[in-house]
């Protein structure tokens, strides 16, 4: 299958690591990855900030960089973004009354995968370590974001993935169908309650004794480890597509303390 | 506008308590400070919600009751003047007083002129969000008129001279300890050995009440539904106290806004399924009343309703925000929503707080009236409160809609654009392009730069501060993606045909 990649702005400018390993895991499955250069962002900050006049040529961009690549599905390690193509998408063409967008991006959404949701759905992956080799000898505690949660309904496609990978010691996060607090622009005009939203769910991060705490979304991670590295904390984040790609032979790098459950250091 | 409703022409908005005094992040500030606050509210809305979840797991077509009780309130929305043509009709010919109140001071002084027309100076009231929202009480008192809250919530707010905090719970910030000192402190004849022991102070608010509702001979009540079929109006409750005010007093006032009408006796089944399974995790509320018109010799012999708009026509004009008038008022919303659970009802400065008040308070009085227009930003659109609603009231779409609507607003008028303004119109830039994202990208050694030797970036200008007030950013990575992948792929893949014929 030719997958076309939809890097997201912030892991393409931030995480490009979460990125590489998108495209370890689908080439390792035997697929194509192409990435149409002309991509940039799905314009969600601008949609939910209430700029809807400053969407409409971040949209027309990433409806143009995707209708026009030669693809079967696309991709994007981000349920926020996914989810962004998916609804706002076409909801932002009709603000501006253009009929002829509208149906382009309803046709990119229609296309467009989340990570989890493609390996499962369309790719048929039920075991990492088997299918993958995924493997990842490290104690990991697992956010589901809102909105892969709530607006694309991923069920528990993540987090079974997640249990399928070797070496892997899973612990639950408590309250962890809670918002994280990032919320986009809501982090800067509301900065007190998000903070006190994260610091709950740094709390119970904490408390699970993960060394890491992953999630398929790049903007909640960055956002709680912001909060656990401003605390002191010693547990990290880490996308799930890279601890997927994460095996044996090319473990994925962690920073931070590392306290190996299964007795198999890695480093 | 000539005629709306079968009304005179309207204001467009409503007035009353539905207006926040301070920004909504100002008063979330104050509020996050209070420390037992949280630790309250925190205790309350995580045991309303296991219960709510526990009876809504229960029925196996709870997603069939939501849709319907969704179309019901849809088609409401769109026959409403019809609808309440016919309920005006039924409720008169059953011996009702109908009167129209286009706002907050319409409808009080059409109280007040009831009640002074008994010559009575008390009224005992069961809860009722229509007369918080208008400020009925305070009206009454300044025309010297006293009135008793009877719910026993709304009588711990009201006689610590506070205002309620959350619609279905509006003690629900504070605790016994809290409540057995107000009613020491407030309380007429209240046992100087009171104890904190729920039951002891259920007892003693149940003797100061029993005194009210024998004596009092006018009460005021607000309405869950009203039924056009037949004109029967309808009082949901837990405690008893409404049925008391409805039964006991001569002169029985109610008051409610226009969008809580039913069709039909009927479709009140869904409601009665949705609405105590929404609101307090019960299978069904301990009581409903439901009365229609005057019986002779039995209940109040005078019978009047009050119809408020107070910005119900406004709202139901905005064709992308008319469904938050679906709102039956039964607070899931508010139980399940981060930004609430941390702040309480107070920071949103409305009588309807919560998400549901983040929506509703700005479409009953506009976007343009300054403080309120901070309400639409108080979520972090996380989705809680839209699967949470009983009759699926899409809560983050219309909170974007009305984002952009008081984006729009300011479009222009502003002499100096805000940094906000300056940020978006600056990433439209950067984001609607392939090529300007990867110039901008050429920027991120800066960002290494600055992150320095532990590799965080500790503290932002302007705005982007708000993020660094308790978040670190990570050091930008050497490369973008980007570039990496134009390294990796110096000649472009091969197009599918090329592949299939290899």
């Amino acid at each position: 299958m030719r997958i076309a990649l939809f890097a997201t702005c912030i892991v393409d400018a931030m995480y490009p690591a979460t990125a590489k390993a998108t495209v370890k895991i689908l080439e390792r499955l035997g697929h194509d990855v192409v990435f149409p250069e002309g991509q940039a962002c799905c314009g969600q900050m601008h949609v939910n900030s209430g700029y809807l006049k400053e969407a409409v040529p971040v949209v027309a961009n990433h409806v143009a960089a995707f209708d026009t690549a030669d693809y079967d599905v696309a991709v994007a390690p981000s349920g926020s973004c996914v989810a962004s193509v998916k609804h706002q998408h076409p909801m932002v063409a009709r603000s501006c009354g253009d009929a002829a967008l509208e149906a382009r991006a309803t046709a990119v959404g229609a296309k467009t995968y989340e990570l989890s949701e493609l390996l499962v759905d369309v790719l048929g992956v039920t075991d990492a370590g088997a299918q993958l080799g995924s493997y990842f000898p490290h104690r990991v505690t697992y956010h589901p974001s809102c909105h892969g949660m709530r607006l694309l309904r991923l069920g528990d496609r993540q987090s079974r993935l997640l249990r399928t990978v070797q070496g892997i010691d899973l612990a639950d996060l408590p309250e962890a169908d809670q918002c994280c607090g990032f919320g986009g622009t809501f982090s800067m005009k509301n900065a007190d309650v998000s903070s006190a939203m994260l610091q709950d769910k740094a709390a119970n991060v904490e408390a699970t004794g993960a060394e890491l705490c992953t999630g398929g979304d790049a903007s909640c991670l960055m956002h709680i480890g912001g909060g656990l590295s401003r605390q002191g904390s010693s547990t990290t984040t880490l996308h799930l597509a890279e601890i997927l790609a994460s095996t044996m032979e090319e473990p994925a790098s962690v920073t931070g303390e590392v306290r190996v459950s299964t007795g198999k250091a890695l480093r | 506008m000539t005629t709306f409703l079968g009304m005179p022409a309207l204001p467009a908005f409503g007035s009353g308590n539905l207006f926040a005094g301070e920004s909504f992040p100002k008063a979330a500030h104050r509020e996050l400070g209070n420390a037992q606050l949280r630790a309250n509210l925190g205790h309350a809305t995580h045991t309303i919600r296991d219960k709510r979840q526990a009876v809504v797991s229960e029925l196996p077509d709870w997603e069939q009751l939501r849709d319907a009780g969704s179309a019901i309130k849809e088609s409401v929305m769109a026959r409403l003047p019809e609808l309440l043509e016919e309920f005006e009709k039924n409720f008169t010919a059953r011996g009702g007083v109908i009167h129209w109140a286009r706002d907050a001071r319409e409808a009080n002084e059409i109280v007040a002129g009831l009640v002074r027309a008994t010559g009575e100076t008390e009224v005992v009231k069961v809860k009722s969000m229509a007369t918080q929202e208008i400020g009925l009480n305070e009206y009454l008192e300044e025309q010297g008129i006293e009135a008793f809250e009877t719910d026993l919530a709304e009588l711990i707010v009201q006689l610590d001279h506070d205002k309620p905090s959350h619609i279905l719970v509006p003690a629900i910030h504070k605790n016994r300890t809290e409540i057995r000192d107000i009613f020491l402190r407030e309380m007429p004849g209240a046992d100087p050995a009171l104890t904190n022991d729920p039951p002891v102070l259920a007892m003693a608010a149940r003797e100061h009440l029993r005194r009210k509702f024998l004596t009092a001979k006018v009460a005021v009540s607000g309405a869950n539904f009203a039924l056009a079929d037949s004109g029967t109006l309808a009082v949901v409750e837990s405690e008893g106290n409404g049925r008391m005010c409805l039964t006991l007093p001569e002169t029985l006032i109610t008051v409610m806004g226009i969008e809580k009408l039913l069709p039909t006796w009927q479709d009140l089944e869904v409601f009665m399924q949705l609405l105590p399974r929404s609101s307090t995790g019960e299978r069904m509320n301990p009581y409903t009343s439901l009365w229609t018109g005057v019986t002779e010799g039995d209940g109040p012999q005078n019978v009047h309703l009050v119809l408020l708009d107070n910005g119900r026509s406004a709202a139901l004009a905005d064709e992308m925000g008319r469904s938050a008038l679906h709102c039956i008022r039964c607070s899931a919303c508010m139980n399940v929503c981060p930004v609430y659970e941390r702040t309480g009802g107070h920071a949103y400065g409305s009588t309807y707080p919560g998400p549901i008040g983040a929506i509703l308070s700005p479409l009953l009085t506009g976007i343009q009236a300054e403080e309120n227009s901070s309400l639409p930003y108080a979520s972090s659109l996380c989705g809680a409160c839209y699967d949470a609603c009983p009759v699926k009231i899409n809560i983050p779409d219309i909170l974007v809609h009305l984002r952009s609507v008081d984006v729009d607003s300011k479009r222009g008028t502003k002499k100096v654009p805000s940094q906000m303004d300056v940020g978006m119109k600056a990433a439209s830039w950067a984001l609607s392009s392939g090529k300007h994202l990867g110039l901008v990208e050429k920027g991120l050694p800066l960002g290494r730069l600055a992150a320095g030797r532990d590799k965080k970036i500790k503290k932002l200008p302007g705005i982007a501060g708000g993020w660094t007030q308790s978040r670190d950013i990570p050091a930008p990575p050497a490369q973008s993606f980007r570039d990496w992948w134009a390294k990796e792929h110096k000649s472009p893949a091969p197009s599918r045909d090329e592949k299939e014929t290899q």
